[in-house]
């Protein structure tokens, strides 16, 4: 209703008289952590900030129409910075907080912020903060881990590789992604025939001989496994997933945190006019496009989107808008993108990535749900123990 | 034989035969364009057009065949009768969509990389102007008269209502995520912006930038998130409004005064842009994933042919007669 009287109005060229002004922050926190396994992943300074500049320069275009006005400021800090750099974006007059942080510093800056803060998850997967430690002041943008370990369930049920060789670290984000892959392969039918722990000896990155040892340590370490039809890698601390492919003892398809892997996005994603988004993206950053960098761009888009539908910057309406019925964020996943209204979580596609292409994208073909083939993705609401938005408004 | 011929135009209920058209398809895949023939609906040349070619276009009065060459940033002009390229018009990045002044020239071309509308004087080979507009620039119609140009934007998701003397913004319109292509009626009383991902076609007040109505979209047992509306094309008396309707590979037929859904037609796989033969006979879908073109006859309301063409068939138009 209130999008069709908007929608109504004419816009004029010139400056409306209810032109608003949306400065957003964006708070990542950088853990203290050993170099990736592989060079490509190597973290670029400004993870996140170019997805938000991207968003923001996106939001600017069309808020010029309006008249309304984006800005966005960047903050990096250490671990130990984290709350005092929270306190002064909040002093520094931020109501609008795009965070990339894990779970301990997103719950303890949603619990900070004074009443009438929106912050916007653009990095932790935790289910927990989709349940139980939901607040109602957080949107999740980032993908819950059982959005993505789902996604790759569905794929691997599609393909009738229901035998899973699952090998989990030994870290607790790596158990936490495990069980989300137990609970994926019950929800859909997957039996992991197989479970092992490779437990982080602190052991070798690739080096000169280090590419030796994998070949054999390996092979070795994934021996007289039960006959399984894929291996299912949780690996949240990039230990050792990266050497699994091509290197297991049984001829088998690797995925999870190697091979198959289930993302938010992928620098050769291209379908539904994927391509102009890369490219934008390509030619402000002159690097490709990662996962920070989508979530914090569809952060702030869905705070544009929000600004622009309700000509408000108020970061109550803005929450109560993407929450609402009327809402929907164009993302380049082909369908429109709403929030579960019941625990904060953007619904959306997730790509299945080789690391070259996009081998597919879930939710797949058949999987059914009676409000959306989105919500077969992730803890539905019978599931989740989020009681901060009140159950949502059905 | 001729016996056959006979039945079958009576059949048809044409007391002439219909007229034979040069169908043109950019491939936007094949780096081609096909050319058919209406009578027969066969393909009767293929020649090359440049990479990725996709916005297709003729002069109103058939001589000259633009199609926008989008990874060469530039559009290449053919001979519609020998298939030739005789000469390219700067087109800024990206090409797209373009239309045509009803006069032949100018010609707008929306540059989706970088945000702007290109003109291009077609005769001179110079540009015009750059009109900036929202991010992802698509759709693109102009208003009988010629004095109205309307853009649409992919990622601002409005109708820039754009004047073609000044080149100044007038007015914008929201409408749903992802507008795709906006389509005038012939008396320029309506325009139609179709919104790929919001699953809508917006009817809109030219005159006032009002949205009137709505236009949804709903077939039992397809996934509503398929139902993509794209090209859009409507008769000339503006009774019947055709709309592509992307990966559901069907195209409803909209009822031009109630804004009803009369029928919905299955067609290729993807279908994309749509275009009318001169005599509102035949109506031709592109469908990107099929690599084919579903003809419509659009009075019996059933499509009576499909017909391969090059790969990934993008945009198509018709000659005049």
């Amino acid at each position: 209703m209130l999008r069709a009287l908007l929608a109504s109005c004419v816009l004029a060229g010139a400056s409306p008289a209810w032109a608003v002004e949306v400065p957003a922050a964006v708070l990542r926190v950088d853990y203290p952590e050993l170099l990736p396994i592989s060079r490509l992943d190597l973290p670029p300074e400004d993870l996140g900030f170019a997805g938000a500049a991207l968003a923001t320069e996106d939001n600017q275009t069309t808020g010029a129409f309006l008249g309304n006005t984006f800005t966005v400021h960047d903050v990096a800090v250490e671990p130990e910075g984290a709350q005092a750099a929270l306190d002064q974006l909040v002093a520094d007059g931020y109501r609008v907080i795009v965070v990339l942080a894990r779970h301990d510093e997103l719950l303890s800056f949603a619990d900070a912020v004074p009443e009438g803060t929106l912050l916007l998850n653009a990095r932790a997967s935790d289910e927990s903060l989709r349940s139980e430690d939901c607040r109602a002041n957080v949107l999740h943008v980032a993908p819950s881990d059982r959005m993505l370990t789902d996604a790759l369930a569905q794929f691997l049920i599609w393909k009738r590789w229901d035998r899973w060789f699952l090998i989990h670290g030994s870290h607790p984000e790596d158990l936490a992604l495990a069980e989300a892959y137990e609970a994926s392969a019950e929800k859909f039918g997957g039996r992991i025939v197989e479970e092992r722990e490779f437990e982080d000896r602190g052991g070798a990155r690739v080096t000169d001989t280090g590419q030796a040892q994998v070949q054999q340590q390996i092979a070795v370490f994934t021996q007289d496994a039960s006959r399984h039809d894929v291996v299912v890698a949780a690996d949240a601390s990039d230990v050792f997933a990266a050497y699994l492919p091509y290197q297991t003892w049984d001829p088998a398809p690797v995925a999870g945190s190697a091979g198959l892997r289930p993302l938010s996005w992928h620098p050769a994603h291209e379908s539904w006019g994927a391509t102009q988004m890369q490219n934008r993206f390509e030619e402000l950053a002159g690097r490709p496009m990662r996962e920070e960098d989508y979530q914090a761009w569809l952060a702030l888009r869905v705070v544009g989107e929000a600004v622009t539908r309700t000509q408000s910057a108020d970061p109550e309406a803005i929450r109560d808008y993407a929450l609402g019925p009327d809402f929907e964020v164009a993302a380049f996943k082909g369908q429109p993108l709403t929030f579960r209204d019941w625990n904060g979580q953007l619904r959306q596609p997730i790509l299945l990535a080789d690391g070259r292409i996009t081998v597919s994208v879930s939710p797949q073909e058949g999987f059914l749900h009676q409000v959306s083939p989105l919500d077969t993705l992730g803890l539905d609401r019978p599931e989740s123990a989020c009681t901060a938005f009140e159950g949502g408004q059905e | 034989m001729i016996g056959r011929l006979g039945i079958a135009a009576l059949l048809i209920g044409a007391a002439v035969p219909a007229q034979a058209y040069k169908v043109f398809v950019s491939n936007e895949r094949g780096n081609t364009v096909s050319v058919l023939d209406s009578a027969t609906w066969e393909v009767i040349a293929e020649f090359p057009a440049g990479n990725r070619p996709r916005g297709i276009t003729i002069a109103p009065d058939g001589s000259e065949l633009y199609v926008a060459s989008s990874d060469d940033d530039m559009v290449r002009v053919f001979d519609p009768e020998t298939y030739e390229e005789t000469h390219t018009l700067p087109s800024g990045p990206d090409p797209e969509l373009f239309v045509l002044h009803p006069s032949g020239n100018p010609l707008y071309i929306a540059n989706e990389d970088d945000n702007l509308v290109t003109v291009t004087d077609v005769k001179t080979g110079q540009i015009l102007g750059e009109i900036p507009v929202g991010v992802e620039p698509e759709g693109m119609g102009i208003s009988p008269d010629g004095r109205t140009l309307v853009n649409t934007s992919e990622t601002t998701n409005m109708a820039h209502f754009i004047d073609t003397e000044t080149f100044e913004i007038t007015q914008n319109t929201l409408v749903d995520q992802r507008p795709r292509v906006a389509q005038f009626t012939a008396d320029g009383k309506l325009l139609y912006v179709s919104s790929e991902i919001g699953g809508t076609v917006s009817v809109i007040d030219p005159a006032t930038g009002e949205v009137l109505h709505r236009i949804g979209f709903e077939v039992p047992g397809i996934q509503p998130e398929l139902l993509q509306p794209v090209g859009v094309r409507v008769t000339q008396d503006g009774s019947r409004v055709f709309v592509a309707l992307g990966p559901s590979n069907r195209i409803a037929v909209v009822d031009g005064a109630s804004w009803e859904v009369l029928d919905y037609l299955l067609v290729g796989q993807r279908v994309w842009q749509l275009a009318f033969t001169p005599d509102e006979k035949y109506l031709i879908t592109t469908n990107g994933n099929s690599n084919d073109v579903s003809i419509v006859d659009v009075a019996g309301n059933e499509v009576v042919r499909s017909v391969q063409v090059g790969q990934q068939p993008w945009g198509v138009v018709v000659a005049p007669e």
